[in-house]
């Protein structure tokens, strides 16, 4: 794939770019990085997507067709590690990279050489991560919340790889985060203030601020689960004076704002695709980064909805309801605003628009599922369910990963110096848009009907939705391949874009040529701050 | 057959086009259940669906109205206003409104839950990788009725060599049976791994943690048998544990318990009587495709590394009392358990007996419930 | 000029990195405390030496179960010797639970209560149990261990059944092992 890459960058004569894989291996430049985190998490979407086809193809039908239990659990755990950790995190990473520097007018990341480093670490934390699969007693079997004792004293030998994998991971995005910070805060160039700044750079500078926070609480409980595997402690044992439970609590005091991780940088997305279709403002530009903020502060005191039915006490469940049914708050703010920057507007619906307003509706359906899933009493017949299934991946397929492609559909031009194909891009669009629908939103019946979730055969009952499942997914699936061809076939070639790309851009990233050079906004004259809130 | 499943294809599409027809039927709604707490629960989801599709028709609504009008093909200039003070007060207004009053019947909900009051009956319920056993408290410990409740579809079903016939996966050998119209306590624990026990007709969902003991309760309103599953994920047939309860007359129930305190004695007896080979034979058959098969599968080839065949196994060959006690003890640090407490006397000597005989092991040798006691009382 | 602040910065995210490594480790402790003051997860308190205090309350009955069970592995055979009890709150009771250790070797327990519901942890006061220290048994042994509580007469007037559930874990592994390392 790099070497798709190389020839493009070979094609245009810039300064710059050091030859063969070594430019690759070494590059301390934003953009190479941003690159290569792109490329790695379009590998992992492909890799964690045909873990998912597996699980799909095997709930197909009732009964046991195609694998046994024991590996159907090893597909479900290692789709949702790969798909979090490897797939939508690293793509927003690459996004920052790409697009921080150019969108407040540095020259580069503020720590070029850590953030080579914080990119290296994630071929090897996933390589070794994918590579349990074939050990004797195959790979993490607990599901990517690996509760303890499952994940402790009844897993299998590879729960020590996967917890030096994650220790990687978190290494790799606390290195990340400190960089997006450190560039945000330091290298603005003078005269932007964070008020000016594009929302994509302030909700990913929110998000950093969350990663700083909560992935070394994950560290520490994946290193508590070490210390109990191996060392004799008794965190999460009650034999030893432990508590299964603690893990859950800790292991969700990451988990919740882990949720806005995903979701943080993609509201930044929508909000600067949005406005340029709709040729005009984004409307509420300071509410929607005080909504963003006061997300991500909810995030850290709501994390125990995810345990209503662990037995809490009254109180516990009441307070963990209305702090989480305050979440819809600031959420539905973003939507309004979204919706009335569209209003009047003068909108066309390029293939990024598409997507972007696709966002807006099936996020807004998954933030439905989530206000439901809040009300504790609800929640019982929910929790575990398919329904818990349905509401997650609404907010981060159509959510999240619906918003990467759409920033990839957007900037790509900037980024190659050429136009995609629009008749592919809009196929690829309704392809992933129908397919989507088709697997997800069933989910929400068998869910209610009672189907939990994380089970390799199911009850007759469940099977006609299943199976209308199941083949959404691979509609989905395949169509993702039509996305390789259409970023690969953009690379090599189209119509050339100019400097400002979409006839509403506005922002700094759309004042330097396209594709943008190897090195930009080296001193601070060549910005033209006006432009860059136009 | 193919008539109600295109007729479910119909549904399926008409609801895709209207969420009315979700009221109508269950397979695609929450069940409203049998107790009163499962219709309060019935009744709030549907309020905050209900709340829900309003917002969302309203939002989308405009959505779609804007890309409709507000196109640049229709030749529209774009207005310029990006910010709306009072706009975007009411907008924050509104939805903290909409959550105080959801927050209501909610709260009524969850207190109505917990209002721990006095049971009749008090029955633990303990998750098992991967069944459940219910103890029906009694005073007198030694008393008790006590069984395991593990899945019925026998393995042809699940991996297709047979039909799959109604009640697949979500039937069980002792279903736990309670009087209608009784306060029943349940108190939840779990043996190994975290379990949840759910049952939606009661709308009662409760993990299971080792170590610790969670309650709940129902008053169930009407008789029948009400279906649920696992749901935590608790290892491998973690879909292959189902929770059947069947709700009775209260008449019922007594003559119900009282026969199983009967049988319980019996056990004793049964133990204590001589076997013959064909005897332990048969019953171990019947145990091992309920108990082991699930690992060890129905050819005794297991799924190796993790669940080893039996078949010629250094088991097999070695003395029958090394099989005995790691049957009764299980193995450390491997999958297979101690079924020393599940398993009655009678059926360990029958299951120890069948895998040293079934699938061409032929070890010619047996094994007498009596035995299997001496050596448990003995040890 | 601009490195040095980007040193600062740089210095100051990652102790907040090590810092909050350190706080995922503090929640263990903070958890701890929290569920003392809560009865979060049901566990019971130490030794309780202030029974002098407690004023007995003759007009009330709380109904006290006992649970006996035994973790994954544990062969022993462990029930209470009552299943329940009457009591009033203020009052002292004893109890007892009876094991044997059928399997071959000898081997040490550790009993882990819990109770159900939460609220009530707080208001059940051991003066002797068997769960305070390891139990040891050999091959073949067997005895009554002994419980003695009290109900805290300040129990909250809506508990009328409390129960306490014991379960056995097998330490004798950990107890080999911490041997062998000390």
């Amino acid at each position: 794939m790099s070497a798709v890459i190389e020839e493009h960058h070979h094609d245009d004569h810039h300064h710059g770019p050091a030859k063969g894989i070594m430019r690759w291996v070494l590059t301390t430049n934003h953009k190479d990085i941003g690159t290569l985190y792109l490329w790695f998490s379009f590998a992992m979407f492909l890799l964690g997507g045909t873990f998912a086809l597996v699980i799909r193809a095997e709930l197909f039908q009732p009964g046991l067709q195609i694998v046994h239990p024991e590996f159907f659990n090893q597909m479900t755990t290692m789709h949702g590690l790969v798909m979090v950790f490897g797939a939508v995190m690293p793509a927003f990473v690459g996004l920052a990279n790409w697009l921080i520097p150019m969108q407040i007018g540095a020259p580069d990341m503020a720590l070029p050489r850590m953030n080579n480093y914080s990119f290296w670490i994630l071929p090897f934390a996933f390589g070794m991560l994918a590579l349990t699969l074939f050990s004797e007693a195959g790979a993490p079997n607990f599901g990517w919340t690996f509760y303890a004792p499952l994940s402790t004293e009844y897993a299998p030998p590879s729960v020590t790889y996967f917890i030096f994998a994650v220790h990687l991971m978190g290494i790799s995005s606390i290195m990340g985060s400190i960089n997006v910070i450190v560039t945000i805060l330091n290298m603005r160039t003078p005269g932007m203030t964070l008020m000016q700044m594009p929302l994509f750079v302030w909700t990913w500078l929110i998000t950093a601020y969350l990663l700083i926070a909560v992935m070394p609480v994950l560290a520490g409980v994946v290193t508590m689960m070490l210390m109990d595997i191996h060392f004799g402690t008794a965190f999460f044992s009650a034999g030893g004076g432990g508590d299964p439970v603690l893990f859950q609590h800790v292991f969700w005091f990451f988990g919740h704002p882990e949720v806005y991780i995903m979701i943080l940088p993609a509201f930044g997305v929508v909000s600067a695709i949005i406005p340029t279709f709709a040729r005009k403002k984004l409307f509420g530009y300071a509410s929607m980064v005080y909504a963003s903020a006061s997300i991500a502060f909810l995030s850290f005191i709501v994390w125990a909805h995810h345990m209503f039915t662990v037995g809490m006490p009254l109180s516990g469940e009441l307070y963990f309801m209305y702090a989480t049914m305050l979440i819809a708050v600031p959420t539905g703010v973003k939507v309004f605003n979204w919706v009335a920057t569209m209003w009047q507007g003068a909108m066309t619906f390029e293939t990024p628009m598409l997507f972007a307003i696709a966002f807006v509706i099936l996020f807004t359906i998954g933030g439905f599922s989530g206000l439901m899933l809040a009300i504790a009493p609800a929640d019982f017949q929910y929790h575990d369910t398919y329904f818990v299934v349905a509401h997650f991946h609404y907010v981060l397929v159509p959510g999240s990963v619906f918003s990467i492609m759409a920033a990839v559909y957007y900037w790509i031009p900037k980024w190659t110096g050429n136009m995609y194909d629009e008749t592919l891009g809009k196929t690829h669009f309704w392809l992933s848009f129908v397919g989507i629908n088709i697997t997800f939103f069933p989910q929400h019946f068998i869910g209610l009907a009672g189907m939990p979730r994380r089970i390799p055969d199911y009850a007759l009952q469940f099977a006609d939705y299943n199976m209308i499942s199941s083949i959404g997914a691979f509609i989905f699936g395949f169509s993702q391949l039509l996305f390789l061809f259409i970023v690969i076939k953009t690379i090599r070639g189209g119509k050339p874009a100019t400097a400002q790309v979409w006839d509403g851009a506005h922002g700094l990233e759309w004042t330097v040529p396209s594709p943008a050079p190897y090195h930009t906004f080296t001193t601070p004259e060549g910005v033209n701050l006006k432009e860059a809130h136009g | 057959m193919d008539k109600a499943k295109r007729s479910r294809w119909l549904v399926a599409l008409s609801l895709l086009l209207s969420s009315s027809a979700l009221y109508a039927d269950w397979t695609v709604n929450m069940r409203k259940g049998v107790t009163e707490i499962s219709e309060k629960v019935y009744d709030l989801h549907m309020i905050i669906f209900g709340v829900c599709v309003v917002i969302g028709i309203l939002v989308f609504g405009a959505m779609i109205v804007s890309m409709l009008m507000h196109r640049k093909s229709l030749g529209v200039e774009p207005a310029t206003f990006h910010e709306n003070h009072k706009l975007e007060f009411i907008w924050t207004i509104i939805p903290i409104v909409i959550l105080l009053v959801m927050a209501v019947p909610a709260t009524q909900t969850l207190n109505a839950m917990y209002d721990a009051g006095n049971a009749e009956i008090d029955i633990e319920v303990r998750g098992y990788q991967w069944k459940w056993q219910y103890t029906y408290l009694n005073d007198d410990p030694t008393q008790e009725v006590k069984f395991m409740s593990s899945l019925l579809t026998p393995q042809d079903e699940i991996y297709n060599k047979a039909a799959k016939r109604e009640h697949y996966l979500l039937d069980v050998d002792n279903e736990l049976v309670i009087p209608v119209d009784t306060r029943v306590r349940f108190l939840v624990t779990a043996e190994d791994v975290i379990h949840s026990w759910w049952v939606p007709d009661f709308a009662i969902k409760r993990d299971a943690i080792p170590g610790f003991v969670h309650e709940a309760w129902t008053v169930a309103k009407k008789t029948g048998i009400y279906r649920g599953q696992c749901a935590e994920l608790c290892g491998k047939d973690h879909g292959f544990m189902p929770v059947v309860v069947r709700v009775v007359e209260k008449d019922e129930y007594n003559t119900w318990l009282a026969e199983k305190q009967a049988e319980a004695a019996a056990v004793y007896e049964i133990v204590g009587k001589e076997w013959t080979q064909d005897e332990l034979m048969a019953e171990g058959e019947a145990v091992y495709n309920r108990v082991c098969a699930a690992c060890h599968q129905a050819n005794g080839q297991g799924l190796p590394p993790a669940f080893p065949s039996l078949v010629g196994s250094p088991l097999i060959t070695g003395p029958i009392e090394g099989h005995l006690d790691i049957v009764l003890n299980g193995k450390a640090g491997t999958a297979m358990q101690a079924f020393g407490a599940q398993l009655n006397a009678a059926e360990i000597a029958a299951v120890v007996t069948y895998e040293r005989n079934a699938w061409g092991n032929n070890r010619g040798d047996s094994i007498q419930p009596r035995e299997v006691n001496e050596m448990m009382a003995g040890q | 000029m601009q490195e040095q602040n980007n040193g600062k910065l740089v210095l100051k995210l990652g102790a907040a990195a090590i810092g909050m490594f350190g706080f995922g480790f503090a929640l263990v402790p903070l958890y701890e405390v929290f569920c003392d003051l809560t009865g979060l997860n049901g566990k019971t308190g130490g030794q309780y030496t202030e029974a002098e205090s407690q004023q007995k309350n003759a007009d009330r009955v709380v109904t006290i179960q006992f649970l006996a069970n035994n973790n994954a592995g544990m062969p022993w055979e462990f029930r209470p010797v009552v299943r329940t009890m009457k009591v009033h709150p203020g009052e002292m009771n004893s109890t007892s639970f009876y094991v044997k250790n059928p399997a071959k070797t000898a081997i040490t327990a550790q009993a882990v209560p819990s109770v159900t519901p939460f609220m009530a942890a707080n208001y059940l006061h051991k003066t002797e149990c068997f769960c305070f220290d390891q139990q040891r048994l050999d091959s073949g042994a067997s005895m009554d261990m002994p419980l003695r509580f009290i109900i805290d007469s300040e129990i909250p007037e809506d508990v009328d059944t409390l129960t306490l559930s014991y379960t056995l874990f097998d330490i004798t592994e950990q107890m080999q092992g911490q041997a062998a390392t000390e």
